[in-house]
């Protein structure tokens, strides 16, 4: 089953067609990797389906209904959780706690009870924190939960983004070039941590340039050039595919 | 600005519908002519440096104050010059003690600044000059001298604070267009770094920026003090009045600031038909929240650069 | 974190109950008239601090709020509806028990709405304007919000300055003492100074308290994280514009209800209230008590006020907050702006750089 369907998309910048008549589906339960050289219009496609952009034509369907045109915290209420390209944590804040935010809409005190605060936002909160610990423990990095986001490694600061959008319980997570900046040994970490995200049973689509990261992990493959969609193949059809190599050619493997 | 009503000013007595409509007008003008070069003063300093210049205001009255007190030891043109230098220095050491020395500032925090410094230098006029309303006198004539084109009357003064103006703008666009150092603002204000690349001192075009601002400001101040009367507390309405007409304009552009300065006069002028006096700044402001929230890039800005120019 | 935050409270309510005692003790209980008015100030202020400090939000005309609500419980408790006695809305009001004949300081009979009433519309009212300009006004940006809201503070003094109804530049006076419960009376009787001073600051208490829980809650860690990184916030499901417009409107109602009160308290309001320098003075406050610091802007303003209302500042007083912004602004403004410059500036004294200054 589909549970994310692009269909003819299209976005322009003044003068520059960033996406051209994108159309691709994700299946549920799968690895999608979205590659392609740069300004091929991959974070464009991420940001038209968390809500920051709007498509100018098109439509994007989350488990069969519209969601192109809805602002990010309605996306992020339908099940759609995202990590960026440059890493957005909330720097004065704790590593639980910008995994804390993460349960936003999975609760509810508001301005009133927040202020009165009555015994079920107590108890909400607790549930809250514990949830966040219960991410933090899966991703293996309760013990830096106290830690401002700030003064960790950059390494763990991916984790703590990834933890982040876990906390939204979403059914898609949209990773941004997850291993970017990473060396080795913490690529083949988060690897192993995004497999582990597939097992649990979200959807993961993610935007990469690390060839050999997208090649073990992914189970389909699409290939982006110049806001236009060239290929979409499981990783060994992709790997032959002409168009894709002329596409690569003298490009260096990440 | 004064408070004075135009009911007060001796050759309106008596007059006719259409004449009536045409004082408005002139008044309109006048007042516009000086939020238009307040207007332009914030958009040089923008173009610089990226921040909102909120002493804009306490320039003109500086510039009005200074020249009247100067006025009791030297002739009128060496006192108008005097007061000029001295606001322009003051705009210099504004620009080298409180702007100069940040190293990464944020635009914000700058803009605050100007606005507590713009308290400041109330205050210190409160504290020399007191409360009373100052002018200079009547530059031709007296204030019942009248020039009649036609059925209109209007005081010299009117010519030359519109015309002073003109030269202020005439200048300022020579300046910029034709000589090396205007050209040099220019360069630094669209890109900054390139153009210290090219040897263009980045420090000084600011100090620069602050100078030329002071200076037309302050020889606004001059000229229009003998209508309007100034006070310590002129520049505050003046600042406001100043950023809706650059604002409306288009923020940095200064073409657009003389007719968007020339219509917030006119409005103003003929806003007192409809509604009492003292609501005729509500007139400005809402102005300017109207621009604000509708189209902050002005009339005649562009709104793509307008947007990258946000913060 | 509970006890803590609770702890600071009670040593605050403990500093509270001090200070009345050692000033009657000591035999200056006038000082309380001063100490009363800097609480409902402080009102204000915490409401601010939530706003500029937490959403990182300026507003330079938050003394249009305190007017507003001033304004209205001031003109509502004052304006004689006697004359109207016959038409069909007063007849209802009187029914609803909105209104109450009383004597005013002549001796005369007026017809006036009662406090309570003036009270909770003067807040509707307030509700009501900080929602229809909020929308607008908070999705600007930098010095295009600052203008914003210092372009609403000037219309709102420039209306009560103007309009004749509102007493123009002398004001409205004559308000009568706003009774809370019986026993419990705002005014400026100096036989109620001690309750007075108790009323006030009894609210700057219940005030900081709803505030504290707030920013230990989920909204007010919603907040950090719209200051932290608005477009991370906005993609984890926080309502971002939502949010800075509800804390918007209840740093207003804050400031309202401070307005409310003081102006029974002072028996009067005058346009000085709604005034820029007002507002200039309540984000200075906040400057200087640390930006995010509920507690140092209440304590900085505790006593800046005070010292302000009892005249140590002279004819100076504008001059000096204006002084304290300038210098804030230039040495310490963390926390507004997003960025780190307290380490800049350190960074800056250390070494001097070489090249030019970095382009804005």
């Amino acid at each position: 089953m589909s549970i994310l369907e692009i269909r003819d998309i299209s976005k322009r910048f003044g003068g520059l067609q960033a996406l051209d008549n994108v159309s691709f589906t994700v299946q549920q339960g799968s690895i999608k990797a979205l590659i392609g050289p740069n300004g091929a219009g991959k974070t464009t496609l991420f940001n038209l389906v968390s809500g920051v952009l709007e498509p100018d034509s098109g439509a994007i369907n989350f488990n069969g209904s519209p969601i192109q045109g809805l602002k990010p915290y309605q996306v992020a209420a339908c099940g759609i959780a995202r990590t960026f390209q440059l890493i957005r944590l909330f720097p004065r804040m704790s590593a639980l706690e910008n995994i804390m935010i993460g349960r936003h809409v999975h609760s509810r005190a508001g301005f009133v009870a927040g202020m009165l605060n009555l015994p079920w936002t107590c108890r909400e909160e607790k549930e809250i924190r514990g949830k966040s610990l219960e991410i933090m423990r899966f991703l293996g990095i309760e013990g830096m939960a106290e830690s401002e986001a700030n003064s960790l490694a950059y390494g763990q600061q991916r984790i703590v983004e990834l933890g982040r959008a876990l906390a939204c319980e979403p059914k898609l997570l949209l990773l941004d070039e997850p291993v970017a900046g990473l060396n080795m040994r913490e690529t083949s970490e988060m690897a192993k941590l995004i497999v582990k995200i597939r097992t649990a049973g979200i959807t993961v689509l993610l935007v990469e340039h690390d060839m050999t990261l997208v090649m073990n992990i992914s189970d389909e493959i699409v290939v982006l050039s110049y806001g236009q969609k060239i290929a979409e193949d499981k990783p060994l059809g992709i790997q032959k595919n002409p168009e894709v190599i002329k596409v690569y050619l003298g490009e260096e493997d990440a | 600005m004064g408070h004075r009503t135009y009911a007060s000013i001796p050759f309106f007595d008596g007059m006719q519908h259409i004449e009536l409509l045409s004082q408005y007008l002139v008044a309109g003008i006048t007042y516009g002519t000086i939020y238009a070069v307040v207007a332009i003063g914030f958009n040089i300093i923008y173009n610089a440096t990226g921040i909102i210049n909120f002493a804009q205001g306490e320039f003109v009255m500086l510039g009005g104050m200074t020249a009247v007190m100067l006025h009791t030891l030297l002739p009128l043109p060496l006192a108008i010059l005097g007061a000029v230098i001295i606001t322009m220095t003051v705009g210099a050491l504004i620009e080298i003690v409180f702007i100069r020395w940040l190293t990464s500032p944020a635009v914000l925090r700058l803009t605050i600044i100007t606005i507590g410094i713009a308290i400041l230098i109330r205050e210190i006029a409160l504290a020399l000059w007191g409360t009373g309303v100052k002018a200079l006198p009547y530059f031709t004539g007296t204030a019942v001298t009248v020039i009649s084109i036609g059925d209109v009357h209007i005081s010299p003064q009117v010519l030359w604070v519109i015309s002073i103006s003109a030269v202020m703008v005439v200048i300022l666009h020579f300046f910029f267009t034709y000589t090396l150092l205007g050209r040099q603002m220019r360069a630094c204000a669209s890109n900054r770094d390139a153009a210290r690349l090219c040897g263009i001192s980045a420090k000084n075009m600011v100090t620069l920026s602050f100078v030329l601002s002071a200076g037309i400001g302050a020889l606004a101040g001059c000229v229009v003090s003998p209508i309007t009367y100034v006070q310590y507390d002129s520049g505050t309405s003046l600042a406001i009045k100043g950023f809706t007409v650059a604002i409306l304009g288009g923020l940095g552009n200064s073409m657009a600031a003389i007719a968007a300065g020339l219509i917030l006069g006119i409005l103003e002028s003929f806003s007192i038909w409809v509604m009492p006096t003292a609501y005729k700044d509500v007139i400005a402001i809402s102005i300017l929240l109207l621009i604000l929230f509708v189209r902050p890039s002005g009339i005649f800005g562009n709104v793509e650069a307008s947007r990258l120019k946000e913060f | 974190m509970a006890r803590n935050k609770y702890l600071r409270i009670a040593i605050f309510t403990a500093c509270v109950i001090a200070i009345q005692i050692i000033t009657s003790f000591a035999g200056k209980t006038p000082y309380l008239t001063q100490l009363t008015m800097a609480g409902y100030y402080s009102l204000v202020i915490i409401g601010l601090t939530l706003l500029m400090g937490y959403t990182g939000q300026i507003s330079l005309g938050h003394a249009g709020f305190f007017a507003i609500g001033g304004y209205l419980s001031a003109f509502l408790t004052t304006y004689n509806l006697i004359p109207y006695k016959d038409k069909l809305v007063v007849t209802w009001l009187a029914k609803t028990g909105a209104l109450v004949m009383r004597q005013d300081l002549y001796g005369r009979d007026i017809l006036a709405v009662q406090p309570w009433a003036a009270c909770i519309l003067a807040v509707l009212v307030t509700i009501a304007i900080a929602y229809v300009i909020g929308r607008p006004v908070l999705k600007l940006k930098g010095h295009y919000l600052a203008m914003a809201t210092l372009g609403f503070g000037t219309i709102v003094y420039k209306i009560v300055l103007g309009t004749g109804l509102l007493g123009a530049a002398d004001g409205l006076s004559d308000i009568p003492g706003f009774r809370l419960i019986p026993g419990l009376e705002v005014s400026g009787k100096a036989a109620l100074r001690i309750q007075n001073y108790y009323i006030a600051w009894g609210l700057v208490i219940l005030g900081v308290t709803l505030l504290t829980n707030l920013i230990h809650s989920r909204v007010g860690r919603a907040l950090r994280s719209i200051h932290g990184a608005e477009d991370a916030a906005n993609a984890m499901g926080v309502n971002t514009s939502q949010y800075k417009q509800n804390i918007f409107i209840l740093s207003a109602v804050f400031a309202a209800v401070g307005g409310v009160f003081l102006t029974h308290f002072n028996g009067g309001i005058g346009p000085s209230e709604a005034s820029i320098m007002k507002s200039v003075r309540y984000v200075a406050i906040i400057a200087i008590g640390g930006m995010a610091n509920l507690w140092g802007a209440l304590s900085m303003g505790t006593v800046l006020n005070f010292l302000s209302l009892r005249g140590y500042f002279g004819s100076y007083d504008d001059a000096v907050f204006g002084f304290i912004l300038v210098v804030i602004m230039l040495l310490a403004p963390e926390g507004l702006l997003r960025t780190d410059l307290f380490r800049d500036i350190r960074k800056r004294f250390q070494h001097k750089p070489s090249q030019e200054e970095q382009s804005p």
